[in-house]
């Protein structure tokens, strides 16, 4: 059952929630999290659906915000899904117009679940301090999305200097799997790392993250090569023994070498939304590793090498990330 | 950074905060006996594709199989790739499964054929070749025990056992661990003399679920629990495991084996265990085993064992709306046999903590419906500052921690009946935590083969353990042993009359779960 209330405010909505739980005849709650979706009309669709499959891990009151920001009256318009129409859970998709935008906080405030944590995710355009933003200040994790702006690396930096902890981007929990696997890597003895590289399709945040990581982690530099994707399309790490070699070219399969062992292949697949987020929601403290590595992130990061065959003009700048 | 680093170097990208990291496995094969089996299809290949599809397996996982058919490699994969399809948890990918395919081989030949353990041998070591395995495999014996002398010893025979340098090689056995103390450390002997006890896992599926760990987290995680977690607040305990499902294809393992030792002498000793153990100083293996042994050490039998137990076999009857037959009419299955089918028994816990605290367990087929659930049963409040008709339908408080289906936990209470006049009754908060918290509730048996390739053993049963169970149980069964044909039930209900006859003399009955 949906509900549509329009002109209506956040207790109207609230009631309408309790309603629903006594006409089904559930009396306890077994939602463990409010999730806060703060969007726009274009990203609201994709998001949502995101959030409903994340919600199957973590059962949570989904309350979608969309700004309308503008000249027209304040006015508060809510759809009301129950539980069970849209999985686990219960959802409540919000447009607020004109003045009220600037005040969502003062709607979601009642709408909270009980002592359980909240989490709010932009998927789109975020406040450039996160954390003291009136909605995002309601919230034990903030997830933002540096890939899905216009540019991604530049936004990055905006989200290294606005950093609070509890703040994490989906461009860190892209690369998870690469990460475990890198680390899975050097679960076999091996000599020191003296140096390597990520290659990547240009501009894409991720990579940078997984470099910064690396760079904090083994403390060598890690160049940065410029591929033609789609996403991060391998990792090499050097020592004195050879280099241990990632390759995605395909965003599904990597192989992976290392010296004296034989070629391995490793499904290693781009995520949907959908997994982020609920990785996302698995863990609700402050991330510190992220916090740490997008400490890092200057915002302006060039290419150290180019595509192999190509003029190599990057060459004498490598490091020049390092350095700051 | 350019010094010569000590090969014990921790790995520099692992650290203790970076939660996100999942444990993955080292480079490592498995090779399956009997991979024919129901259970190799219907549970461990799946959950090694969806293990594979999370990826939780290391590059270059290999799988053999080991049966008694006339296959090749292709056929073989073509078994595993119609069961991994038919059963597994997570989509099917096909980039997963092509990598995975790739390491997979099959072994055909008998437990006595000393060729087919030579190309065993012959076949891990081109895995560790092609595949990078490293010497690294683990062998799940999936066939019935009187097999598992014979196939621990051609291991060791044909130098499987041990693997080349610091690699390791495990074995993975399945229950039962024998059918009384005297099998089991028979058993227990044949096994110790090829692998040394930190490389044998045996495997409880039950210990592997959510819900059984989750006894641990609501139990030491929590202050609410724990205060009231002993004699002083705990009237008695119930443990059930009830089966709606006869026997089944399963006469010729079941007559002779009967509901205790299949079931009360691993799953619920191990329930109880988890239950009744003090807080063990850590999580890790050596700590849970510790206080699980030293509880079960104290696990005392009634002298009374005729007015303390209960057994019974079911007859024919409804259940959920089909007739069916009773035990002694299934096939396979003597008419005069005396295998109970349900079995119940009163233990009590010679510790402070739990001093006048009966712990009932039962289990049993064709019963009212599929559960399995820990119910600890609170006392009634000493005084009720009620009048006597308003608290007529209260009863006492329970948490009931339900393992499956439906895991989660209920809480039973009194509340006020709406209306204007006073009147309590019990009520039941429920929370399903099948859903809330975990990753889509992972199979029990993906998380004990990642336990077993990672090398964790804290949720499998140590022979002492089972060697304590059964010191448990043998007594039962000599007594039992004395009496004659258990007592029929009708399908579909809850047991012999005997089983409510023993908890009402105690002035106690089941819950209806």
């Amino acid at each position: 059952m949906i509900v549509d209330l329009t002109d209506t405010t956040a207790g109207a909505i609230a009631a309408a929630l309790v309603q629903a739980r006594h006409s089904a005849g559930v009396p306890a709650v077994g939602m463990v999290m409010t999730l806060v979706i703060v969007t726009d009309e274009r990203d609201h669709y994709d998001a949502l659906r995101a959030a409903l499959d994340a919600a199957r891990e973590h059962p949570s009151r989904i309350l979608v915000t969309i700004l309308r920001p503008g000249k027209m009256k304040e006015r508060l318009d809510a759809e009301v899904r129950f539980l069970g129409d849209s999985g686990p859970g219960e959802t409540v998709v919000m447009r607020m117009h004109g003045e009220l935008a600037d005040h969502a906080e003062s709607v979601l405030v009642p709408l909270l679940l009980p002592d359980a944590p909240v989490v709010v995710w932009w998927p789109g355009h975020c406040p450039a301090v996160p954390a003291k933003d009136p909605v995002g200040a309601l919230a034990q994790r903030r997830v933002t999305d540096a890939a899905a702006t216009g540019d991604p690396v530049a936004e990055l930096g905006r989200r290294s200097r606005g950093y609070h902890p509890g703040d994490t981007d989906l461009a860190w929990t892209r690369i998870t799997q690469w990460r475990s696997l890198l680390a899975a890597t050097l679960d076999q003895p091996f000599g020191p790392i003296t140096g390597g590289s990520v290659s990547c399709e240009v501009g894409s945040p991720s990579a940078e993250l997984l470099a910064l990581w690396l760079e904090t982690r083994l403390g060598t530099s890690i160049d940065r090569v410029v591929t033609d994707g789609p996403g991060i399309t391998g990792v090499t790490l050097r020592s004195e023994a050879g280099d241990i070699a990632i390759a995605r070219p395909d965003g599904r399969v990597a192989q992976l070498s290392r010296p004296g062992q034989p070629e391995r292949q490793v499904a290693l697949v781009q995520r949907e939304t959908a997994e982020t987020i609920a990785e996302e929601m698995r863990r609700l403290d402050p991330d510190d590793v992220y916090g740490e590595v997008v400490g890092k992130v200057t915002g302006v990061t060039e290419p150290t090498a180019v595509l192999p065959g190509q003029p190599d003009a990057a060459s004498e700048t490598s490091g020049a990330a390092d350095a700051q | 950074m350019t010094s010569p680093l000590p090969p014990a170097l921790a790995n520099p990208l692992r650290d203790p905060r970076d939660r996100r990291l999942p444990r993955v496995a080292g480079p490592c094969g498995m090779v399956i006996f009997g991979v024919t089996g129901d259970l190799a299809r219907k549970k461990l290949m799946p959950a090694i594709y969806d293990l594979a599809n999370r990826g939780l397996l290391p590059p270059g996982f290999a799988l053999v199989g080991f049966a008694r058919r006339d296959w090749a490699d292709q056929d073989f994969m073509r078994v595993v790739h119609d069961s991994v399809k038919e059963h597994s948890r997570t989509d099917f990918r096909e980039d997963v499964w092509a990598n995975l395919a790739e390491g997979i081989r099959f072994v055909p030949g008998d437990f006595s054929d000393d060729d087919a353990f030579a190309k065993l041998r012959a076949t891990i070591q081109e895995l560790d070749d092609t595949r990078g395995t490293g010497g690294n495999h683990a062998f799940y014996l999936s066939v019935p025990p009187k097999f598992f002398p014979a196939v621990v010893r051609q291991l060791k025979e044909h130098g499987l056992a041990e693997g080349p340098g610091d690699a390791w090689r495990r074995v993975v056995i399945e229950k039962p661990f024998g059918h009384d103390l005297e099998s089991a450390q028979e058993l227990n002997r044949v096994v110790g003399e090829v692998f040394d006890s930190g490389s044998v896992f045996r495997i409880d599926h039950y210990l592997g679920k959510e819900t059984v760990q989750n006894i641990l987290a609501l139990r030491f995680a929590n202050e609410l629990f724990e205060p009231i977690w002993n004699a002083n607040y705990v009237d008695h305990v119930q443990i059930t495991m009830a089966e709606d499902v006869g026997i089944g294809g399963r006469a010729g393992y079941y007559d002779g084996i009967g509901a205790a030792r299949d079931v009360i002498q691993n799953h619920l000793l191990q329930l109880l265990a988890l239950t009744a153990m003090e807080e063990p100083v850590s999580f890790d293996a050596a700590g849970v085993r510790i206080e699980k042994q030293k509880v079960l050490s104290a696990v005392r039998l009634p002298k009374d064992l005729a007015a303390n137990t209960a057994r019974g076999q079911y007859a024919a009857g409804w259940q959920g709306g089909v007739p069916v037959i009773g035990y002694l009419q299934e096939d396979g299955i003597n008419a005069s046999s005396t295998t109970e089918t349900y079995a119940a028994v009163r233990l009590d816990i010679d510790t402070r903590r739990w001093a006048g605290v009966p712990f009932y367990l039962r289990t049993g087929k064709r019963l009212g419906r599929r559960v399995t659930e820990v119910a600890v049963v609170f006392k009634r409040a000493p005084h009720l500052p009620f009048e006597a008709t308003a608290t007529e339908e209260l009863g006492q408080n329970a948490l009931v921690i339900r393992v499956q289906p439906d895991e989660g936990l209920a809480l039973r209470f009194g509340s006020k009946v709406p209306g204007t006049a006073m009147e309590v009754r019990d009520v039941t908060m429920d929370f399903a935590y099948g859903e809330a918290f975990t990753e889509s509730s992972p199979e029990a048996y993906e998380r004990l083969i990642l336990d077993v390739l990672i090398g964790e053993a804290p949720l499998f049963p140590r022979h002492e353990e089972v060697e304590q169970s059964w010191r448990i149980l043998d007594p039962v069964e000599d007594f039992w042993a004395a009496q004659g044909q258990p007592e029929q039930y009708p399908s579909g209900t809850w047991g012999p009359a005997s089983a409510a006859d023993m908890l009402a003399r105690d002035g106690r009955t089941w819950r209806r779960p």
